[in-house]
């Protein structure tokens, strides 16, 4: 698939696939911490912000895995996954601004954004919602033989939804190239995984249903994209997957959620298992990049984020007449505006009056 | 008097109802340990523990179907969905078992459950959770709909809706939960089923329901200003519908708007219309209006969000051209 063009990743010489899974996470960190500024400076549509941070080691490796051929959908907490997989930040953050520039011209926003261009059939704020799709993309895939394979991304809640085991029983029965891929940071808003299932060993489920079945820790991000590039592989050849990637969800559900259902020494403990800080670690122990190397890759995303934010900004809201536009498709008509409706009754009555 | 919200009034309806009758119990996401994803069941958990007031998986279709069952057996059920938006997750549950029960058992038994949610814009909270839906369970034969703009109504409709031999569906409004009010809960509240008349003016009817009742207010205000007085009658409940109460005044009076945040074609305000013309329709001088929500999805952009719902303005200027 296509990196995003500017900082090449450094230390690329060796085989390892470290340093670029290292950038990538380190983007998506930087992105969602401007989000939560954005947020502050009152400057994102609405507070149904859904941070990924924490959690960057299943965007990073498990998008490593993918072709550009391949498809994939989101759940709400999707921002990494879909600047992993090569978004374009400032079109990103302007559709959580709610902007016309931004991806879906700010009709989505943060929880609705998709990009045919990247593969991605869309965010969701269903919880469950996208993954059944990527039964009927695994069929495309199948008929068009265009050896793609469609990965549904979603949370530990949504293993709450029966529809994830009807796409899994389907995709098993036919043989469909297909991952579905659980991000398990152990909690669905306050509810921890363990009040909300009584087996927490969440690939069992899917072995019962006849696909290959894996939990990975996300700590290290080159287990997950092991991991990923296996079940990826296996589906591409026909036998679909499940990959739950087990982190730890930093902040609160959303902006304004505090987490007062989990305590102080339970949140640091979490947020000591940072893939980000992990995988900095081992590329300075094994010598992969010098520390100062990594730090001048930091700042320079760390600019490069800043100018997203101040892009996000300066940009204009979507004009209020486009919100007619593309309920259907374009070659149709657009629907009525209640004001034209009313203004032909009115006008009749002030005719005949 | 005191001084509660609308979300305050809410969780005192439940705390009351289930001081009283040991059969209710709540199941839904988050309504235990975290308090209600709008904070309308907070604590209740510690009063009630944890066998009344049940935190579930994400499960929506298991959570209406599982009030569906204990209310059949003996309990009286509130399960909440956390948006409207989700109702069509659990629709089968709701339309096919909840509502036709009693019909197809040929009357031996109800289901007595309410189901509570919430619906509505001014959040920017996008097309999947922001809508208006209530059309969706107006339209179910079996269902009863109870939709309160008060914070009065918040309180005596959830009371009322628990002790309904029938399953209620309850849907409350996001932008309303943080409005405060003066009340008297030890006041009479009005009978279940019956049409508040919030303002009283010769000159047009308009009916409402939940937060548009507040909007219709604002415009009545403004009309009042240029000498135009409406009667403004808000239906605390859908179903049942007290039209009596609105023909009442629409003969009376002889001009109708309905005002209606779901979207216009095939919605309630589509309903009212429609009855108001067949039954009133030799009293009326000008057809019926509908100020609805337009037939497009919600957007994030606020701006957009806003446009795609009735608002002050509107309703005040179409109100004004039908006395033109
Ligand atoms: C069908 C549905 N039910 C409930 C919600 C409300 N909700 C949004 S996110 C969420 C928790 C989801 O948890 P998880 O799937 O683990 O994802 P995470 O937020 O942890 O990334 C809930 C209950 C929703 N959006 N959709
Ligand atoms: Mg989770």
């Amino acid at each position: 698939m296509s990196k995003p063009k500017g900082a090449s990743a450094p230390g690329t010489k060796t085989n390892s696939d470290l340093p670029e899974l290292y950038r990538t996470m380190r983007r998506v960190r930087s992105f969602e911490e401007r989000v939560g500024e954005l947020f502050v400076r009152g400057q994102t549509a609405g507070s149904m912000l859904h941070l990924s941070i924490g959690e960057e080691s299943a965007a990073a490796g498990i998008t490593a895995a993918m072709k550009p051929q391949d498809t994939f959908t989101t759940h709400h907490r999707g921002h990494g996954i879909f600047l992993a997989r090569g978004a374009d930040p400032k079109r990103m953050m302007a559709e959580i601004g709610g902007k016309e520039a931004g991806y879906c011209h700010g009709k989505g926003g943060s929880m609705h954004i998709a990009d045919m261009g990247l593969g991605h059939l869309g965010a969701n704020a269903i919880v469950g919602g996208g993954i059944p799709a990527v039964v009927g993309a695994g069929l495309s895939a199948r008929r068009k033989r265009n050896n793609a394979v469609s990965v549904a991304f979603f949370g530990d809640g949504a293993t709450g939804q029966g529809v994830l085991y009807e796409s899994m029983n389907m995709a098993a029965l036919w043989g469909l190239p297909v991952l579905f891929a659980c991000i398990n940071n152990q909690y669905g808003m306050g509810t921890r995984i363990d009040q909300a299932t009584a087996n927490t060993a969440l690939h069992e489920r899917a072995i019962a249903f006849g696909l290959n079945g894996e939990s990975v820790d996300g700590l290290d991000v080159e287990e997950v994209a092991e991991a990923a590039r296996r079940l990826v592989d296996a589906a591409r050849a026909g036998k679909p997957g499940f990959l739950a990637v087990s982190c730890y969800r930093f902040y609160g559900h959303a902006r304004k959620d505090k987490s007062p259902y989990r305590d102080a020494a339970e949140e640091e403990a979490g947020r000591q298992r940072d893939p980000v800080a992990f995988a900095r670690a081992r590329l300075i122990e094994r010598g992969l990049v010098k520390a100062a190397e990594l730090d001048a890759l930091d700042s320079e995303i760390a600019r490069e984020m800043d100018a997203t934010i101040d892009f996000t900004i300066a940009q204009n809201e979507p004009p209020l007449a486009s919100m007619f536009r593309d309920v259907f498709d374009p070659s149709e008509p657009e629907p009525e505006p209640v004001r034209t409706r009313l203004n032909r009754v009115l006008a009749t009555e002030q005719e005949n009056g | 008097m005191a001084e509660l919200t609308y979300r305050d009034a809410l969780r005192k309806a439940l705390a009351d109802a289930m001081t009283e009758n040991p059969d209710i119990v709540i199941l839904g996401e988050e309504v235990g340990r975290y308090g209600g994803a709008y904070g309308v069941t907070k604590d209740l958990i510690k009063e009630f523990g944890p066998e009344r007031v049940i935190d579930t998986p994400i499960s929506e279709p298991s959570i209406v179907g599982a009030a569906v069952g204990a209310a059949m057996t003996g309990l009286r059920p509130v399960a909440e969905l956390m948006y409207v938006d989700f109702l069509g997750m659990t629709m089968d549950q709701l339309a096919n078992q909840a509502a036709k029960i009693r019909y197809m058992f040929g009357g031996q038994i109800g289901v007595p459950m309410v189901l509570r949610t919430q619906g509505g814009t001014g959040r920017s909270a996008g097309a999947q959770h922001s809508q208006s839906l209530e059309a969706y369970v107006m339209h179910t034969p079996g269902l009863r709909l109870a939709m309160p703009a008060t914070v009065a109504d918040a309180y005596h409709l959830l009371r009322q809706a628990l002790e309904r031999p029938d399953p209620v569906v309850f849907i409350e409004h996001k932008a309303l939960y943080t409005m405060k009010e003066d009340v008297d809960l030890g006041a009479r509240p009005p009978a279940w089923g019956k049409a508040a008349v919030r303002r009283q003016g010769k000159d047009l009817v308009i009916v409402t329901y939940s937060r548009q009742l507040h909007y219709v207010m604002d415009a009545a205000k403004a009309l009042s200003a240029k000498g135009i007085e409406a009667t403004v009658i808000d239906l605390r409940t859908l179903n049942p519908l007290d039209f009596d109460t609105i023909r009442e005044h629409v003969e009376r009076i002889g001009r109708a708007m309905v005002v209606s945040e779901g979207a216009m074609t095939a919605g309630v305000a589509a309903e009212l219309a429609a009855r108001i013309s067949e039954e009133c329709f030799d009293f009326l001088e000008e057809p019926v209006i509908r100020v609805a929500g337009e037939d497009i999805p919600i957007s994030v952009s606020p701006a957009l969000e806003s446009g795609s719902v009735p608002g002050p303005q509107l309703i005040a200027e179409m109100a004004g051209r039908l006395l033109a």
